[in-house]
């Protein structure tokens, strides 16, 4: 075990996944000399060469595009997109090409591909670093969504991507990059997709969440006067509703908090599940905490937009004493 | 830094019109390639013109016709080895015939069946790609990554002169200019992207000139001359297998039909110049080559129409006795690894289906 940040830990991975496998190829914006702009990739050109950790000219969908051409001969490329809401041209290579390609091929060729970035916002800059776009991947058919919320799992999920044989989107928490430390095992490490992780036990209410939400969330637990669970979704999709379900039946009453704006939001998804399925185990509504649904704002202003401790403890206590 | 000339402006061309404009020979070329690459042509023409009038019988659906395009496919293919990629648009949608794909396959795409599937590895012709443009960097991509492997192939990719508007082909063709990779970028100018024609789509004078801001060769070809085309990406495959990255290739003709079964240019096109294009239509124009060159009398142009028109007349009865599509297949390829929700989505729809 070695304690690492989360960008340390995926650092961490990369070194191991492409010492493992010489197919692995990563390729994005400053990702080469500069190491990635949060140095993500740091060290990786120099220990295994500018073909393996490329940099590429400033197209995301180039970046993907060239990727889906780079698994048809055979290699397993990782894009990293080097902000949030500049992933979003990579987004037309993903729906048009990358979720759909395998079915298109009749199940003959495969896409191991992984896109990953830094997401969300609280770290005070300027426009357009700070989206928290999810939900666009998750709502894009073939294609898995992950999202670490410790360095364990940055490393753990990352690896499982990396290894998958479908295309997977990870999102890396950008606010909890350096602050959240913690425990990584060493070496190969993987940490199966579509398995939440019960982040605390609880018996009165869950507090549903993932990435940067998950400590919130711990926090908001701390200064509820009851029994909070909280679990950690990671694997957006494939779901791990089993583990909703029954922490739902368990506790009784479910809030969920996503920091993406709130209509159409994965935590509406989230909720349609607990109605179809476990409406009987409830006790009251499916609340949602959520950012609200309007442009990410100014930095000055962001603390406003975020879902605090406050407004997840807020619910908390209407669906407690309902 | 690549130095690159100015890209050409006039029109390369190999075939000449019987009377003023004598006809060239194509080094390394043939009497049996010539034939060959006559072959192609006819098996193309005959699958648009069977595919046209099969639409009009109900049984393919809504059809993108490339008449008057195969000069351009055919030609271009007959440059390439089989270990070459080619990536198509839905306008060269039946262009993996020239790499023994089964029309039958092609007519069940058009049909909307998944007996319209293949494996882009079987015959190195990647799938057909609907939206604009978005294939350029799968091609950048592909020749890229077989020449880290160094494999020695190369990739080529096929589009309109609409394409050229669209950012897919410009971070394609940058990515593939930085890259430095084996491809060949295949414009197919008939100068109308449906109803919109070349002048909208750019200020250029050519499209060639394009390349010179990627630092890459820019071609200027007659796409109604499949020799000239031949001729234009050997050399360019020649360069890309050298070492000397990508080519593009403007292929210029005008469309003389259609953009799609559901379209009709009448609205909007030149129809007198349409006429004109008919009269010098690229089969005809090569037809006529070989027969000044000897090479093709009626006796063997008759016998290979004939052969093509079989297969046609064949391929569709394969295609209209496809079974059913089983609604399975809705969940079957889209993952390698599929998440359990698909099982019970798949029982549902079973028993509703009954």
């Amino acid at each position: 075990m070695a304690e690492l940040s989360i960008v340390e830990a995926v650092n961490d991975c990369f070194h191991v996944e492409l010492a493992r496998d010489d197919s692995v190829l990563v390729l994005g914006e400053d990702v080469g000399r500069a190491g990635g702009v949060f140095r993500a990739t740091a060290g990786l050109r120099d220990r295994f060469g500018a073909d393996r950790c490329v940099d590429t000219p400033l197209a995301e969908a180039g970046i993907l595009g060239t990727a889906v051409g780079l698994c048809m001969a055979g290699w397993r490329p990782v894009c990293e997109m080097q902000y949030d809401a500049f992933s979003y041209p990579c987004l037309d290579q993903l729906i048009t090409h990358v979720g759909r390609y395998r079915w298109r091929t009749g199940g003959k060729l495969a896409f191991p591909l992984v896109v990953r970035m830094p997401y969300g916002g609280g770290v005070r800059a300027p426009e357009l670093h700070d989206d928290s776009p999810e939900t666009y991947y998750v709502h894009t058919p073939g294609v898995k969504v992950a999202i670490p919320s410790t360095p364990a799992d940055a490393k753990g999920l990352l690896a499982a991507a990396i290894r998958d044989p479908d295309p997977v989107v990870i999102l890396e928490p950008k606010l909890h990059y350096r602050t959240v430390r913690g425990d990584v095992p060493e070496g190969e490490y993987v940490v199966p997709l579509g398995k939440a992780r019960l982040a605390r036990e609880g018996t009165d209410l869950t507090l549903v969440a993932y990435g940067s939400m998950v400590p919130l969330c711990e926090r908001a637990a701390d200064a509820i006067d009851a029994s909070v669970e909280v679990l950690d979704i990671r694997t957006l999709k494939p779901l791990d509703e089993e583990s909703l379900l029954a922490s739902a039946a368990k506790t009784g009453r479910v809030v969920i908090v996503q920091e993406a704006p709130r209509t159409c939001g994965y935590a509406a998804e989230l909720a349609a599940i607990l109605a179809e399925k476990a409406i009987y185990d409830l006790h009251g509504p499916v609340l949602r905490v959520t950012g609200y649904d309007v442009p990410y704002p100014y930095w000055q202003i962001e603390d406003a937009y975020m879902p605090s401790v406050e407004r997840v403890v807020d619910a908390a206590q209407r669906l407690l004493q309902g | 830094m690549a130095q690159v000339l100015p890209a050409e402006s006039d029109l390369r061309r190999v075939i000449g019109d019987g009377a003023d404009v004598a006809d060239r020979e194509v080094d390394g070329l043939d009497e049996k390639a010539l034939l060959d690459l006559y072959r192609s042509l006819v098996l193309l023409r005959t699958y648009d013109e069977r595919s046209v009038v099969y639409h009009r019988q109900g049984r393919v659906g809504t059809y993108a016709i490339f008449w008057n395009h195969e000069a351009m496919q055919a030609g271009s293919v007959h440059a390439l080895s089989d270990d070459d990629w080619i990536f198509p648009s839905y306008r060269e949608s039946a262009i993996g015939l020239l790499r023994g794909m089964p029309p039958a396959t092609v007519l069940s795409w058009w049909r909307g069946h998944p007996a319209g599937w293949w494996n882009p590895a079987d015959y190195n012709v990647a799938s057909i790609c609907v939206p604009i443009g978005t294939h350029v960097p799968h091609a950048a991509g592909l020749a890229w990554g077989k020449k880290l492997r160094g494999e020695p192939c190369c990739a080529i990719v096929y589009f309109g002169d609409g394409a050229t508007s669209e950012g897919s082909f410009h971070e394609g063709a940058n990515f593939a200019a930085v890259m430095n990779v084996p491809l060949i970028l295949f414009c197919n100018n008939n100068q109308w992207a449906i109803s919109t024609p070349i002048t909208a789509q750019t200020r250029a004078e050519t499209l060639a000139d394009k390349a010179v801001g990627y630092g890459i060769p820019g071609v200027r070809v007659d796409g109604a001359d499949v020799l000239a085309v031949y001729e234009a990406t050997r050399d360019a495959v020649a360069r890309a297998r050298d070492g000397g990255g990508p080519t593009f290739i403007e292929a210029v003709t005008y469309r003389a039909a259609p953009h799609a079964t559901a379209d009709d240019p009448k609205a909007y096109i030149d129809l007198q110049r349409v006429e004109e294009e008919k009269k010098n239509e690229c089969v005809g124009r090569y037809e006529g080559y070989l027969r000044r060159a000897g090479v093709l009398d009626d006796v063997r142009a008759d016998e290979i129409k004939a052969w093509a028109t079989k297969l046609m007349r064949e391929a569709i009865a394969a295609a209209e006795a496809e079974p059913p599509a089983d609604p399975a297949l809705l969940f079957e390829h889209a993952f390698v690894d599929p998440p359990a929700s698909f099982r019970s989505d798949l029982e549902e729809l079973k028993r509703i289906l009954g």
